[in-house]
């Protein structure tokens, strides 16, 4: 549980953080909330050089309106998503599904960017804006560029981002009043989840996402597009893991990491339709 | 004989809130690695990455020449430090196998986690990186990890051995050769079941952690260990590194939890002695929680094949039960006669005739060495008794808790022809204090509202239910108060079963109590001030327990097995005695009249029919110590030493009952309600007594509900975390409703009997018959711990065809 030797910078700014990541180069990583990437330091399976810590640059702390979506900086703690009175007028599923991450001190602690920029598939909220289709705001030496949640998830623990840019805002579109559901399955309430799936849906249209149901957050196509084509919930919901590669592990052999997405599909379907 | 004295001062039996909490929780308290310890080494242990391995070489060179890296040792490097193995003090059979065992291996690494290499630093980061600077080659052999494979002695892990089998220990009771086949050849009904007892993590909140100083001269030693063990601990340590004992002092400071798995002498305690003595300094070493995984005793790991024979009645008429224990790869302090703690108790809380079959064959595998984890031995036998009793209902389709009612040791087979109370002399000769099964089982049975959920699962539990409801029930008993020392030698343990208190009474009247027992949680400097305070009759604020220092404590035999209460508590009882006996003398001088004449009552001494005539204890121990006017042939000062060597085991005993439901679709399995009744005899206090089963309760749920050490095919742990180790977080916990019956024991003056365990022994086998009780509808008559989502699913698929 310690480890490796490693330097500390502190950035004031995202222009500041980009600065240092650049002068370090590949041995240095971002430090947001640090509940993910410490665990892995302690277990000397992640061996940065250089942290740069990014936790106190305030200004990336926001949940805004910006018209047809919202705006939040990469820098939001779990519990202020959770608490956001925009966010459950406007997204509730991800104000929802920020109440299930983890136990209270890891919400305090660990950030929006954070969960999305680690990109480990088994999180909450990386399935959950991909189900919403929401987009990320991500800056480098260069400037800023956008990227889709649909194409930002490479791999296990592998994202569109280059090492020199920073994830500076998620870009949600509003919920416009869709039905929605957030189901999370494991077996201890605050562990992460075997399966876990993020649903909405409104007129005809649908976005359903799945946890851990793969190397990625796995958007589920093939249910949203069975739903379009006039399919009821339970046929649509038979097509949950159509689009996923399961893995199995102790607590989930793959075929029946299958059939809870589809139990679970079918639940949040049913949910989100009421 | 009397159950027990009338009390007068009302201190036992109140809900005193824990003196030891507000520490706690302050963080104030402070354990092993809170101690500031200048100048001290920072020891670390590089351990194998296999299960099995032969150690070809070892270059330490690169590690050596690290930045504040004192010194590296390999397993040859310190073969001559030790003058003996690491003590196993449980030689069940004369012919047991016990592998030496060293601190560090020498030859061959036979579990992952096994130590290979010791690095000492200047610092702790320091003797963590140098670990990864050390080069071992390994030879890797086949791992073990499955008890009937390593029987088949496929692979031996011991050459020197020359097998995996460690012993066969039997206990065959018959009235008449052969009754045991017999009854099975005459029974209306049997059954045939086998179960598995997965191996479970003790994870204790705090680590190990371990600090050794050495004295500037003479060679005297102290060390700090988070141990449950201090005096045990001693001994062992002077006799595995040659230190005359007197030079040895060890202190367990605060101590967080311990399960039975600090209950036992470890590498890193010897490594940090031996090396501090070595260096002329100060050693210290905390364990990291993965490491805590694999370097500390796991618990349960049996194999577990019991047959019951029944009249048509469904009486027991004959109990047979064939163990095979895993010992993993080293004989720990008290690893082979964990098996044994359970061998009295596979006929549960039955009146079962002379025809009793057991028989535990204890093999070695390359995983990490189990022992003694909360309940030893125990929860194991009431877990196989107590789902057998199901099935056995089951296959006579009759209700569960009627055939336990046929069954269970009736109040009158407490008492002799004449009312006399002279407990119940069970099949293998032992005597069962005190007990009343059926009025603990049936409150349990009101709490849990028996009849009104077997109501409702007819309209509840139909074809297609999404979610089924079940039931679960098991009675208990706990064999506890280790141990009458007599019955210890006929079991061959190295030990007796004594425990010892110093009562003191200061000056000024204030008192100190000295025990031998060995506090890691359970509260005993709470409830042992509040046993010298209603003896004494003095205010529990002004009695203060001194423990844990074998300096100041010289005498115990420590914590575990729910001791410390039957005996330790008990011997400060009867040091409180002596010191009243003598106080009396003193008094009777100071009133001019016979000793005979005194009464004492709420701390004073006063003449029979005269009660004006009274003096205070405080004056008597004011007395006692200026010495000024004390009878002839009394010596000054008030002060008693008692040892208590008990004569009998207690008997806990009582009926726990769990209603789960569980969704068909997921498999998961939701504990509504579990109730528990318990029966320990009188309770010190009462708070202590329900922390002490809720905790139980809990972990025995987890080993049904949750928790599991899984090794893949290779021996690797692959739950070394709290996050793949699910140890359920205090959300995770069901409403819990605890009540209790009260009789007393007959053996000890408190009429008290134990409730350390007693949680875990009645909650696995609940839960489970609870869990199976819901599925039997379904076909499902069998399912392995932990219930998980998974293997609940699996299991309904297996009867439904996937449907
Ligand atoms: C006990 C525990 C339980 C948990 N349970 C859950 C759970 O149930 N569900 C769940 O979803 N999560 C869970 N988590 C993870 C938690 O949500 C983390 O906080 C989150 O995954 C990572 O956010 P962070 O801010 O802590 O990131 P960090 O750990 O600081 O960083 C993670 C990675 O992302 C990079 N990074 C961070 N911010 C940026 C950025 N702005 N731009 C580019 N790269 C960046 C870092 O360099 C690092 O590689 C749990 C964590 C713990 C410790």
């Amino acid at each position: 549980m310690i480890p490796a030797a490693f330097d500390y910078k502190r950035a004031g700014s995202a222009d500041e953080a980009i600065a240092l990541i650049g002068q370090y180069g590949d041995e240095a990583k971002f430090l947001a909330g640090g509940h993910s990437l410490i665990p892995l330091m302690k277990l000397r399976l992640a061996q940065p050089t250089v942290l740069v810590d990014i936790g106190r640059v305030k200004d990336l702390s926001y949940v805004k309106d910006a018209g047809d979506h919202i705006a939040i900086g990469a820098l939001t703690r779990h519990m202020d998503v959770e608490k956001s009175p925009v966010l459950a007028q406007h997204v509730p599923l991800l104000a929802h599904a920020a109440s299930h991450v983890g136990d209270a001190q890891v919400r305090h602690r660990g950030t929006i960017g954070g969960s999305i920029a680690h990109a480990d598939p088994a999180s909450d909220l990386p399935a959950t804006t991909l189900a919403l289709g929401a987009t990320y705001v991500v800056q480098g030496p260069k400037g800023k560029r956008e990227i889709a949640a649909k194409d930002f998830y490479k791999g296990f623990l592998e994202s569109a981002l280059a090492a020199d840019e920073m994830l500076v805002e998620i870009k949600v579109p509003k919920m416009n009043g869709a039905g929605w559901s957030f189901q999370k399955f494991n077996r201890r309430a605050q562990d992460w989840a075997i399966v876990g799936v993020a649903a909405w849906r409104n007129n005809g249209t649908s976005g359903v996402a799945l946890v851990n149901m793969g190397s990625t957050p796995v958007l589920a196509s093939a249910v949203s597009t069975a739903l379009s084509k006039g399919a009821s919930v339970a046929d649509a919901a038979a097509h949950a893991a159509d689009d996923a590669e399961p893995q199995g592990d102790l607590n989930a052999s793959v075929e029946y990491r299958t059939h809870l997405a589809k139990v679970l599909v079918r639940r949040a379907l049913e949910e989100a339709s009421k | 004989m009397s159950i027990t004295e009338e009390r007068t001062n009302n201190v036992i039996g109140q809900r005193m809130l824990r003196r030891e909490d507000p520490a706690l929780l302050t963080g104030e308290a402070k354990f092993v690695n809170d101690l500031v310890i200048p100048g001290a080494l920072h020891l670390a242990v590089l351990r194998s990455p296999y299960a099995h391995a032969r150690i070809v070489s070892i270059d330490v060179s690169d590690a050596a020449s690290m930045p504040g890296v004192v010194a590296v040792y390999t397993g040859k490097d310190l073969h001559s430090t030790w003058a003996a193995p690491m003590p196993c003090a449980w030689p069940v059979t004369p012919d047991m196998k016990n592998p030496a065992h060293y601190p560090l291996a020498i030859d061959k690494a036979c579990y992952v986690g096994d130590g290979v290499a010791a690095v000492l630093a200047t610092s702790e980061t320091a003797s963590r990186d140098a670990l990864d600077a050390i080069d071992v080659v390994y030879e890797p052999l086949p791992a073990v990890i499955d008890l009937e494979d390593a029987l088949s002695d496929r692979v031996i892990i011991h050459d020197a051995i020359g097998t995996n089998k460690s012993y066969t220990w039997n206990l065959k009771v018959e009235s008449a050769e052969g009754a045991v086949d017999q009854a099975f050849k005459n029974a209306a009904y049997t059954v045939s079941e086998r179960y598995i007892q997965q191996r479970l993590i003790p994870m204790a909140m705090e680590p190990r952690a371990v600090a050794a100083v050495p004295q500037p001269f003479g060679g005297d030693v102290t060390l700090y260990s988070a141990t449950q063990v201090p005096h045990i601990l001693k001994v062992m340590t002077a006799i595995t590194l040659g230190i005359p004992e007197h030079q040895m002092r060890v202190v367990a400071p605060s101590v967080g939890g311990g399960f039975g798995s600090k209950l036992d002498v470890y590498a890193e305690e010897l490594l940090c002695v031996a090396l501090a003595r070595k260096h002329g300094a100060p050693v210290r070493w905390v364990e990291e929680r993965s490491e805590n995984t694999q370097a500390t005793i796991h618990g349960r790991g049996q194999i577990q094949n019991i047959e019951l024979a029944a009249d048509k009645d469904g009486k027991l008429t004959a109990v047979r039960v064939r163990l095979i224990g895993d010992m993993g790869a080293y004989l720990q302090l008290v690893t082979p006669g964990v098996p044994l703690l359970g061998a009295f108790l596979y006929g549960g809380v039955y009146h079962l005739p002379q025809a009793y079959d057991f028989s535990c064959t204890s093999v070695f595998t390359t995983m990490t060495p189990t022992d003694a984890y909360r309940g030893a031995g125990r929860p194991e036998a009431t877990y196989a008794i107590e789902v057998a009793m199901d099935a056995l209902a089951r296959t006579m389709g009759i209700d569960p808790y009627e055939l336990r009612k046929r069954n269970y040791i009736q109040k009158e087979q407490f008492y002799d022809a004449t009312g006399n109370h002279v407990g119940y002399t069970a099949f293998h000769g032992l005597n069962y204090d005190s007990g009343d099964h059926l009025a603990a089982a049936e409150k349990a049975m009101q709490h849990a509202n028996y009849a009104g959920i077997r109501k409702q699962q007819k309209t509840q539990n139909v074809p297609g239910a999404r979610k089924r409801l079940g039931i679960g029930m098991t009675s208990y008993f706990e064999m506890c108060g280790l141990a009458p020392s007599r019955v210890l030698a006929s079991l061959n343990y190295g030990a007796g079963g004594w425990e010892s208190a110093t009562v003191r009474v200061l000056p000024t009247s204030k008192v100190q109590v000295v025990t031998g027992t060995s506090p890691h949680g359970q509260g005993h400097e709470t409830s042992w001030a509040m046993i010298a305070a209603e003896k004494l009759g003095v205010a529990p604020e002004d009695v203060d327990v001194l423990h844990s220092d074998t300096a100041i404590a010289p005498l115990g035999l420590d914590t575990y097995g729910s001791r410390s209460l039957a005996v330790g508590g008990v011997a400060i009882a009867g040091a409180c005695d002596k010191v009243i006996d003598k106080a009396r003398l003193i008094a009777a001088h100071q009133l001019e009249c016979a000793a005979e004449d005194l009464q004492f009552d709420k701390g004073t001494f006063s003449v029979k029919g005269s009660p004006d005539k009274a003096v205070p204890i405080a004056a008597i121990a004011f007395a006692a110590f200026t010495a000024h006017n004390l009878p002839d042939g009394v010596e000054p000062n008030l002060e008693a030493q008692y040892t208590h060597d008990p004569k009998n085991f207690s008997w806990p005993f009582g009926t726990h009952i769990c209603v789960v439901e569980i969704d068909t679709e997921t498999g998961k399995v939701d504990v509504l309600k579990y109730v528990a009744v318990d029966d320990c005899g009188n309770q010190i206090n009462p708070l202590i007594v329900e922390g002490q089963v809720h905790g139980g309760v809990v972990q025995g749920m987890a080993q049904a509900l949750y928790e599991e050490a899984v090794y893949d095919k290779d021996g690797n742990l692959k739950t070394s975390n709290l996050a793949e180790y699910l140890v359920p977080a205090a959300c995770d916990v069901p409403p819990i409703t605890t009540d209790f019956t009260v009789t007393p024991s007959t053996t000890n003056q408190l009429g008290v009997k134990g409730i350390g365990e007693a949680g875990t022994i009645g909650a696995a086998s609940a839960v489970m018959n609870a869990v199976i009780d819901a599925l039997s509808g379904l076909g499902i008559t069998k399912l392995d711990m932990p219930a998980s989502p998974n293997n609940v699913w699996k299991a309904i698929q297996s009867v439904q065809g996937g449907k």
